[in-house]
């Protein structure tokens, strides 16, 4: 490594600011200064919260600078690499990007479990990984522990789904390890389809062997020699990171058979998904693996015992994989130091919509939706109020700002009736009608229905010419309460994960959001966003 | 032109099969890696190829080419434009990003423009929330879009094809 390094955070959110031209320019400038001798222009995953330009950090001196043009590119080429003056209207604070922030009397740090290398290393070197006690967590379970003694570690840690049901991984693990069969598979839901979500995205843009070595040790534990990657289609920049993991780890002897010289082998490969949310449910999943539509399976069996053709199959979210090779290297107990009683470890969290600093952040479980919004993401962007948050993804619950002091874990739910789920903050401000929105949430979910049980395929659709009706100012409170039986027939009755999460949206929109649906119904919008039919019919009605 | 099809289905599949582990795992990689090749679309040709190939009735290709949106079983513009229509995009402007891109290109969702040229696609969420609102064209990403820098995207594509 050369005496200075300049990382530029050239995610894919990064690169649609200019990352990737700045990073050229800034190699360029190098070259005509006579620097290359002595700086490196380094590609790296991201910081974290974006604001509106391109992060970039000069090591060793630990300054970063926001680019928002190539005259920025200059002013730090010029000043700090060729005299080592610091450009000091560039400059941002490290608290900001690392963020940790007093509120109240309370620190709240973002803390780096998951996303412990993305933004300092090279995705595309696993040397740097290595370097940075990557694959040790591998060469232990391999060299001193025993399958069992894996899982016992992993289900002490209390660490859980990532992907949004939260269910005990060691567990999960435990039931594949149990069950007896000539071959077994690891898989890695890597679909990351729930909207607003991107933090699978941005693991694997830059921390890509993180997530292979969580997969080797699961296979490790449970007996596993062949495990899949399941990767959205339209990830292109994720696929590439990955097939480049793979084929070093590969090349490195850390993935394929007698790994590190052992008995173990363990084969891994990508599959691609095509443009179907559903196939992140995992049975879904399967189904596209094994290349058919993916609709998913009737359950039980559930995958431990029969899942990928037909075999135990350990399926995990990104992130969950993510998490294991640091609980082996640290022990579960220092993991249980993060988080809440039932929900150990940090989680990473999306700020997006009308929020002033949109981005990734990765905290402590328990973390408050409030110190989600203000202390890491700025607060409602525009200077507008805040009106509702949807947390968890477009299947999780809306809220009002009366709940925003709701600790997020696996409990949140059932506590206090605010999901967790994937993670997501989505941020509304006042100017958004909540007919409006629940329209666009529901016809997400109409168009994504698979079409395989009858409560979510025609659900969906009466759920959409109801809220039709409210932005029309045609319904009816019948329509209201007919929805409430719906969000029990769906939730009861469907078949997968889609059509039973419907009914959280749903219900959460029409308690917390009362007044504002009962407006449509007398005909008036509140914010003006619905157009409303005129009131003749009204007059019409009540003159009968 | 069929013999052709044929011989590059075929050399597709050989290249795909390589990093199969499991019989029958690999047909929407397959899938993906024709399409890619034969500009956005899977020809009827190439399909009944790839069943050959493969030991799979044409059917069963057919229903998967159906049901996945990413696949097309028709001709597709040279750039396929894929608009996120989810809630991060939405509430920070994407309404009016979608608009804009109608009435620039004169079709709505599932059209082609006549020239060829472009296809208008509905989109889940594509990940990119963090510079919303987003669209991608083929496998390029634009963030951060306004009315003004669709139609300026789009006049950009349209110029660099008449030189």
């Amino acid at each position: 490594m050369k005496a200075t390094v300049v990382l530029v955070s050239v995610d894919s959110n990064s690169v649609l600011k200019g990352a990737r031209e700045y990073k050229n320019l800034f190699s360029q400038l190098i070259g005509e200064y006579n620097l290359s001798e002595m700086v490196d222009v380094l590609e790296t995953g991201s910081f974290g919260v974006y604001m509106d330009g391109v992060l970039v950090e000069v090591l060793p001196d630990g300054v970063f600078y926001l680019v928002k043009s190539t005259e920025d590119v200059k002013k730090i080429v010029e000043e700090h690499l060729l005299k080592g003056r610091r450009v000091s209207s560039l400059e941002v604070l490290p608290e900001k990007v690392r963020s940790t922030v007093v509120e109240t009397e309370e620190l709240v740090k973002e803390t780096r479990i998951v996303l412990r290398n993305a933004g300092t290393i090279d995705p595309t070197n696993i040397r740097e990984y290595i370097a940075n006690d990557g694959y040790a967590a591998l060469a232990k379970v391999l060299k001193e522990m025993k399958p069992a003694e894996v899982i016992e570690e992993i289900k002490k840690s209390g660490l859980r789904g990532r992907g949004g049901a939260g269910f005990p991984t060691g567990l999960k693990w435990e039931f594949t390890y149990k069950t007896n069969a000539d071959q077994k598979y690891i898989l890695c839901n890597a679909d990351e389809g729930e909207p607003g979500t991107f933090k699978d995205r941005l693991i694997m843009e830059g921390d890509p062997h993180s997530v292979i070595e969580g997969m080797a040790i699961a296979a490790y534990a449970v007996g596993a020699t062949k495990g899949y990657i399941y990767i959205r289609g339209e990830y292109y920049e994720s696929i590439r990171n990955i097939q480049k993991a793979i084929d070093d780890a590969y090349e490195y002897g850390l993935l394929g058979d007698n790994i590190l010289g052992t008995d173990f082998s363990f084969h891994l490969s990508i599959r691609l998904g095509a443009g179907a949310y559903i196939c992140g449910e995992e049975t879904a999943l399967m189904e596209s693996i094994e290349g058919k539509a993916g609709r998913p399976r009737l359950k039980p069996p559930y995958p431990p015992v029969s899942g990928l053709f037909g075999k135990p199959t350990v399926i995990n979210n990104v992130e969950t994989f993510a998490n294991v090779a640091p609980i082996i290297l640290n022990g579960a107990e220092w993991f249980k130091k993060y988080g809440t009683e039932n929900s150990a470890g940090t989680k990473v969290f999306t700020l997006v919509g009308n929020v002033v600093k949109r981005g990734l952040v990765e905290v402590p479980m328990g973390t408050t939706v409030r110190e989600l919004i203000y202390t890491f993401g700025g607060g409602v962007a525009n200077g507008r109020k805040l009106k509702m948050v949807q947390t968890g993804g477009t299947a999780g619950t809306f809220i009002g700002p009366d709940k925003l002091d709701t600790p997020l874990d696996y409990d949140s739910f059932k506590n206090y009736g605010v999901s967790i789920g994937s993670g997501v903050i989505l941020v509304v401000d006042d100017s958004h009608c909540a007919v409006d929105i629940g329209l666009n949430v529901f016809k997400f979910f109409e168009h994504e229905s698979c079409g395989k049980c009858t409560p979510c395929r025609e659900g969906t659709r009466v759920i959409i010419q109801t809220f039709e009706k409210l932005s029309k100012g045609t319904a009816t409170k019948q329509d209201i309460e007919y929805l409430w039986q719906l969000a029990e027939l769906m939730e009861k009755g469907s078949l997968c994960g889609l059509g039973q999460s419907v009914p959280v949206p749903l219900r959460s929109l029409l308690d917390n959001f009362k007044d504002e649906i009962y407006a449509h119904i007398d005909g008036k919008c509140p914010t003006g966003i619905c157009k409303m039919e005129t009131k003749k019919k009204k007059k019409v009605y009540t003159r009968y | 032109m069929s013999v052709d099809v044929k011989e590059t289905v075929k050399r597709i599949y050989e290249e795909v099969k390589a990093k199969s582990l499991e019989d029958g795992d690999m047909l929407i990689n397959a899938l993906h890696a024709i399409q890619d090749h034969f500009n956005n679309f899977i020809p009827p040709e190439a399909a009944e190829e790839l069943s050959e190939l493969m030991n799979l009735p044409p059917s069963k290709i057919y229903e998967v080419l159906t049901f996945y949106t990413m696949f097309s079983t028709k001709p597709r513009g040279k750039y396929v434009i894929r608009v996120c229509q989810s809630t991060p995009c939405h509430v920070t402007g994407g309404r009016e990003v979608i608009e804009a891109l109608k009435e620039t290109l004169g079709i709505d969702f599932g059209e082609t423009t006549e020239d060829g040229l472009f296809t208008l696609e509905y989109s889940s969420c594509l990940g990119l929330c963090g510079v919303a609102p987003v669209m991608m064209i083929n496998d390029m990403a634009y963030g951060n879009l306004t009315p003004e820098r669709v139609k300026a995207i789009i006049e950009e594509l349209k110029g660099g094809e008449k030189r």
